[in-house]
């Protein structure tokens, strides 16, 4: 069964991404900043990230560049989330290396298609 | 040991000294390499002013007047001071007229006047003879006494024959000296540069001397100073007579002496030469400024002492022979020879540059003009001039000289050196009014200047000149005591019924008034000539730039006429000099002359033979209206009107250079302000975003999924609306944010009791705190605290500071403490809590909008649980208190050590 870390420092918006993803049929372990982000993923080896971007403490980008500066995880599935709708952000992850760029609010059946597409692609 | 031999030996070994000094000053001129070209040589030879009568008269005066002497000083160092203002523009006219003297440079602004050059010459002569013929007395007399002493050195001139009387050899030898001296070039029109450096040597020798008396004085004589005050002061009377009392004339008698001295240290012939004509360099003025007053202040230091001194020990002698009398007594031999050569540099100084700057003003403005009068020795062009020019000077040196010596031996007995001095300062300052006038006033003109100073000299003569051949036998002196005919009025020293003055003060008064009275009057009524006008143009615009290169003359000539025109005035190399440009190519003599070869032509025949008589000589060869006085005047109008233009331009450009920067300023303010707004714009996307996310997403599990247990469809539920009240808050704070920034906020302020205010507040988060187990103590130390406040909104701002203080109190125990107490005129409400805190660097900025407070220590973990801000409650908190009067900030929290936020509000009125 295919592990999703999901980071977010809303618990609500944590509270309904662990819903959607264990009923999608994923495993999911959650993190609330960037340096819990980082500790989860050497320790539980997720199969993808779901990123928010504002967090506290160092950022959903500083987790992203850490990661695919990373060897290891250089291939992890990552999706960023985020409430700034800005296009420079949307440019500036993708370009950091994220799978995919998807703007709060989001469609939650969206959500979970590009999840799993990802997810079987990896496969 | 004090053998006439010995005392000759060393005046001769002196004059010679002399004379190297200025043979070598001389020498390094023609080099290039100027032995003058220093400012402090340039103030050592203004030091000429202190002359004999300085020497040995001061003393004199001193004993006789008390302190009045330091007048005579005080003048010039007002003068002095003045220097960079007055004196400058004198030496730039000078320079770029070349001038002479100063009747050639009363002459030259008056339209180039010979007649008025001549005026003041020959008042030049008859004012001056007296004081060289005081310098003649000085250096007899004090022979005399050295010579003779201790038997009286009193003798009487007139009652030998000239050739017995040593001041008649003394003359002589000192024409024969200025005559080797003052007319070695034949180029005239040059400085004398050795004559300024031996100049600046003689006062540094009288300078030693003197001091040197002084010291002997105080410290040989007498114990020092306090010595000899002391035994001054044993005595009243000698007190009195030094004390300002003795000053004759009081405060009139005061002023008198020092205008008369500002005026004569500026008009004197010599004082004119060295401060103006000799000037090499006009920066030189700014150091002289100063040293000058300080050498006078130095050659005077001793005077008190030395007058004080003689009066003491040897009071039958003459006050005017104490420098010598008192060393000798003392039986000293080197001091009184030191002394007497000491006075020899102070009178010949005086001498040489005094008969230097009369014979120039005797060749150039009185027989230079009536020679190029006669056409015959104009049109005879075999004869070499320049020859002749120096043959007049020395002519007159020769004359004037013995005109002081005449001067001396018929009436030099009956006055004192002081008072001889101060008949010829009077004369002097007749020149003032028409140079210092004419230096500022453009409408000051030839008519009024020669009647003023006719008048001024005529009233000189009578109030001074007169009564001195009177008082010396020569003249009945009835009309000194019942005035002329009878005629009380016309009383020489008590002119118009004016008694009781100081005989200077008086002359001075009447001379000065006739003299500006007319000088002013006439100008007013009557017309300047082209020529007047220009020359008065040029003078008070001096310090004008730009007029340095006019060219002066339209007019018609040829090179060969002005070469042979200069060639016999001036000598053939000078005049190669003057038209022989070595960058320009060899041009033919029977070319047209330019005019700016006119104009140096002129220039240096000004230097030689005085402006006017130039003038004349150039009009002889110039064909056509030779002077351009149309284009001058206009250049002269042009300039200031380019002037006040280009003022005008500069303040327009200044002006818009201002506005450009303003405008500048205001638009980075702009710009800001916009980065400012999008920044807001986009926190607040995010903020709206952030509840809708948790919202949405929630909806559409609950939509998609049909088989939900019931408890997690009301959690869902439940945080629908939670995250949906959420929204709300945010909207309305966003909203309360705008309408506080524009100013559109409507409160609605009425009296209210900020105690029950604040019970109410506190019930109303009670219950809320306790559910987060913060512990809440409220301390209200008043019965009542009426404030002016809108009560909802108030309760608003009470609710936020409680709301927040719970959310960063400490993790495990949570406390906040709320007190209200009165502080002078305000109430403050603080709340606190026991949490980490906020650091002094954040207390401002937690303020701005949306700002996430990162409080020390602080990690994801310990916030976890706890509703976040959206960051707009403190800001819109302090807009709420703000309009209400009062202040919100943050301190240190006094007793739970976390955060404190302080809420003060001015009590209401009544």
């Amino acid at each position: 069964m295919a592990k999703v870390l999901v980071v977010d420092d809303e618990p609500n918006i944590v509270l309904s991404l662990e819903f959607l993803m264990q009923q999608a049929g994923f495993e999911v372990i959650t993190a609330e900043d960037g340096e819990a982000a980082l500790a989860a993923v050497g320790d539980s080896t997720p199969d993808l990230v779901l990123l928010d971007i504002s967090l506290p403490g160092i950022s959903g980008f500083d987790v992203l560049e850490q990661l695919r500066g990373d060897p290891h995880h250089r291939r992890l599935p990552i999706i960023m989330l985020t409430a700034h709708g800005r296009e420079v952000e949307r440019e500036k992850g993708l370009a950091l290396g994220a799978d995919d760029y998807v703007t709060k609010p989001f469609s939650t059946q969206a959500l979970v298609e590009k999840v799993k597409a990802l997810l079987a692609e990896d496969a | 040991m004090r053998s006439e031999a010995l005392v000759l030996t060393f005046a001769f070994g002196y004059l010679a000294l002399l004379f190297v000094i200025a043979a070598w000053g001389d020498r390094r001129a023609e080099q290039g390499r100027s032995l003058i070209g220093s400012p402090t040589v340039y103030a050592l030879s203004i030091a000429v002013y202190c002359t004999a009568w300085t020497f040995y008269g001061s003393v004199g005066r001193a004993a006789e007047f008390g302190p009045s002497f330091l007048l005579i000083y005080l003048g010039p160092t007002l003068a002095m001071l003045m220097g960079p203002l007055l004196i400058r523009k004198m030496v730039r006219i000078a320079r770029s007229q070349r001038i002479t003297s100063i009747a050639d440079f009363i002459s030259a602004r008056y339209g180039k006047s010979s007649s008025l050059g001549a005026l003041v010459a020959v008042i030049a002569l008859i004012g001056i003879t007296p004081y060289i013929a005081l310098q003649l007395k000085a250096i007899t007399l004090s022979h005399a006494v050295l010579v003779n002493y201790p038997e009286a050195a009193d003798f009487r001139l007139a009652d030998e024959s000239f050739w017995n009387d040593k001041s008649f050899w003394v003359a002589l030898v000192l024409a024969v000296f200025i005559i080797l001296f003052g007319t070695r070039h034949l180029d005239a029109s040059e400085r004398h540069e050795g004559m300024v450096a031996a100049i600046a040597f003689e006062s540094l020798i009288k300078l030693l001397a003197f001091v040197s008396v002084g010291v002997f004085v105080l410290f040989g004589l007498f114990q020092g100073p306090a010595d000899l005050f002391g035994q001054v002061a044993a005595d009243p009377a000698l007190g009195d007579a030094l004390g300002l009392g003795a000053v004759p004339g009081g405060a009139t008698g005061w002023f008198g002496t020092l205008v008369l001295a500002f005026l004569a240290f500026l008009a004197l012939p010599r004082q004119f030469q060295v401060l103006v004509v000799e000037n090499v360099d006009e920066r030189h003025l700014k150091r002289a400024s100063w040293l000058f007053p300080l050498y006078l202040l130095a050659i005077n230091l001793f005077v008190i002492p030395i007058a004080m001194a003689g009066l003491l020990l040897g009071g039958s002698n003459d006050p005017d022979s104490f420098v010598l009398t008192l060393p000798l007594a003392a039986g000293l031999d080197g001091i009184p020879l030191l002394v007497f050569i000491g006075g020899l540099s102070a009178a010949t100084s005086m001498v040489i540059v005094e008969t230097i700057a009369l014979s120039t003003m005797v060749s150039n403005q009185l027989v230079m003009p009536l020679l190029l009068r006669s056409r015959r020795l104009h049109l005879s062009s075999q004869g070499e001039l320049a020859g002749w020019l120096l043959g007049i000077r020395r002519v007159a040196i020769v004359l004037i000289l013995l005109l002081g010596y005449l001067y001396h031996a018929l009436i030099g007995d009956s006055y004192s050196l002081v008072t001889i001095g101060l008949v010829s300062f009077a004369a002097a300052a007749q020149f003032a009014p028409a140079m210092l006038i004419g230096l500022y006033w453009r409408g000051a003109n030839r008519t009024g200047a020669s009647l003023g100073l006719i008048a001024g000299f005529l009233v000189w003569a009578w109030t001074l000149l007169l009564p001195g051949f009177a008082q010396s036998g020569w003249l009945d002196d009835a009309f000194l005591h019942q005035g002329p005919w009878g005629l009380a009025w016309l009383k020489p020293y008590a002119l118009l019924g004016l008694e009781g003055w100081d005989i200077y003060a008086h002359s001075l008064l009447w001379s000065l008034t006739a003299n500006v009275g007319l000088l002013v009057g006439i100008s007013l009524f009557t017309r300047q000539s082209p020529l007047e006008q220009t020359q008065a143009a040029l003078f008070t615009e001096a310090m004008h730039p730009g007029l340095e290169h006019t060219p002066l003359w339209r007019g018609q000539t040829t090179r060969g006429e002005l070469r042979s025109l200069l060639g016999r005035y001036l000598g053939a190399s000078a005049t190669a000099r003057v038209l022989d440009n070595p960058g320009d190519a060899r041009l033919d003599d029977s070319d047209p002359a330019p005019s700016e070869l006119i104009a140096r032509a002129e220039q240096a025949l000004s230097g030689a033979l005085g402006n006017a008589s130039a003038r004349v000589l150039i009009n002889s060869v110039v064909r056509g209206e030779a002077l351009d006085l149309e284009s001058i005047l206009s250049i002269l109008d042009t300039t200031s009107q380019t002037l006040e233009y280009n003022r005008q331009l500069e303040q327009k450009s200044r002006e818009l250079s201002r506005i450009g920067e303003e405008l500048r300023a205001a638009n980075e303010r702009l710009r800001e302000l916009d980065r400012l707004k999008d920044e807001f714009v986009a926190m607040v996307s995010h903020e709206l975003r952030t509840p809708l996310t948790s919202i949405r997403a929630f909806a559409e599990i609950l939509r998609d999924s049909d088989s939900l247990p019931d408890e997690k469809r009301v959690h869902f539920l439940d945080v629908v609306v939670k995250e949906s009240q959420r929204l709300s808050r945010l909207i309305e704070e966003i909203l309360d944010l705008a309408r506080l920034e524009s100013g559109r906020l409507t409160l609605h302020p009425q009296r209210l009791d900020l105690v029950a205010l604040t019970r109410h507040s506190v019930d109303a988060v009670h219950r809320l705190q306790e559910d987060r187990g913060v512990a809440l103590e409220v301390e209200i130390d008043l019965d009542e605290a009426p404030v002016v406040g809108d009560p909802d909104r108030l309760e608003q701002v009470i609710i936020n500071l409680l709301d927040n203080a719970g959310k960063f109190a400490d993790h495990d125990a949570p406390r906040v403490r709320l007190h209200l107490a009165r502080h002078k005129a305000h109430f403050r409400l603080s709340v606190e809590d026991n949490g980490p805190g906020i650091a002094p660097d954040e207390r401002e900025r937690v303020f701005e909008k949306f700002h996430q407070i990162q409080r020390q220590g602080e990690s994801a973990e310990t916030v976890r649980g706890r509703p976040r801000g959206s960051g707009l409650g403190l800001p819109i908190s302090r807009g709420i208190v703000a309009h209400l009067g009062g202040r919100l900030w943050v301190e240190d929290a006094p007793i739970l050590k976390g955060a404190c936020l302080v809420m003060e509000l001015p009590s209401a009125p009544g």
